[in-house]
């Protein structure tokens, strides 16, 4: 694999987990628990659609094929789409919602945080202005996953039943294959042994915080997203997003 | 949610000396009600600095106490600074 193939790959990976994720947290708009907590879930949706509009649009640049940040969002299938198989995974309960949120959130964080000092200087800028974003993000994650897992009993069980479900999705976030390591070695993306190190302190000590067992470092982890193998749940998600856009190519006027 | 505590929330603009009465939010906590007045109260760039308060930690004067409380006021005109020629050299007050 070229530098330049990973590249790419790389973009769109980056790209698809924020628009997923994003897409997911939307569903929630109109059905969130409290009218604050709305508010502030699709603030965060919109950040991670619009940090998935620059990956895009920096991506759709290196592929040159004529499609844009549009197309590559809304009409691409599951098999091409390169997100982590976290983000595709339903809402659920709020334990779950804010679980999944959190795993991510803290992988965000710190590939952000790595991508700051890209040698790529596009990647540098995009990922110093989403790193505002990501941190902000990390923070409420955490806090809600501490409230309820240090909550009552009932939130307690919750939230550890969340984190067992959504353990064997975070293997996938730590263990680098070829296109990490291309970019890795071209001082482009984050070293992946550093990202799983601090990956792992982190959601050990909030886990440890809110009195919650994390999973073990040996389980069994599904690993396709970035591969394009994803799980059932994509595809119903893209039949939702890229309605529109498949009904109606290239209409202009909403 | 029907536990929760409510917060009023107070926004400093940019360019504002003083924190401002913005409305309130629901919170479990006050780290809770912090991070709901950004979400709300600061989502147009609105503020550089936030206050919570738990709304039932504020003392309010009644309102069947604003007669005795305010009309008294009323016709003292001599307790507004309108009566002074200002020198110049003192500016906006």
């Amino acid at each position: 694999m070229t530098q330049a193939e990973a590249l790419k790959e790389y973009l769109l990976r980056l790209a698809d987990s924020d628009m997923i994720l994003g897409q997911r947290l939307c569903e929630l708009c109109g059905k969130a628990p409290a009218l604050e907590e709305e508010m502030a879930l699709m603030n965060v949706a919109l950040d991670l659609v619009g940090q998935a509009r620059n990956w895009y649009e920096y991506a759709a640049e290196l592929i040159d094929d004529g499609r844009d940040a549009d197309k590559l969002a809304f009409r691409r299938d599951a098999h091409n789409y390169r997100n982590l198989l976290l983000t595709e995974q339903p809402n659920e309960d709020y334990a779950v919602t804010m679980g999944r949120q959190f795993f991510f959130d803290v992988w965000h964080y710190f590939t952000l945080k790595s991508l700051t000092e890209s040698s790529d200087e596009r990647i540098a800028g995009i990922a110093a202005k989403a790193l505002k974003e990501a941190t902000y993000h990390l923070r409420r994650s955490s806090e809600w996953v501490k409230r309820l897992g240090d909550g009552t009993e009932e939130s307690h069980k919750r939230m550890q039943d969340a984190v067992d479900i959504l353990w064997r999705f975070t293997g996938e976030l730590i263990t680098p294959d070829d296109t990490d390591r291309v970019m890795a070695e071209a001082g482009i993306g984050p070293d992946p042994d550093q990202l799983a190190k601090d990956w792992r302190g982190m959601v050990n000590e909030v886990l440890t915080q809110a009195t919650l067992t994390p999973g073990a470092e040996d389980a069994w982890m599904y690993m396709g997203g970035k591969h394009g193998e994803h799980t059932e749940h994509l595809g119903f998600i893209l039949a939702e997003m890229q309605f529109l856009q498949r009904a109606y190519p290239d209409a202009t006027t909403w | 949610m029907s536990e929760w505590r409510l917060y009023e929330v107070f926004v400093r603009s940019k360019h504002g000396l003083n924190h401002k009465h913005v409305g309130s939010v629901h919170a479990s906590d006050a780290e809770m009600a912090m991070e709901n007045a950004r979400d709300l109260y600061t989502r147009r760039n609105e503020g550089v600095s936030i206050w919570v308060v738990p709304s039932d930690t504020i003392t309010a004067s009644a309102s069947d106490e604003k007669e005795v409380l305010f009309d008294p006021s009323e016709d003292k005109i001599y307790r507004h600074a309108s009566f002074y020629e200002l020198p110049d050299e003192v500016g906006h007050m």
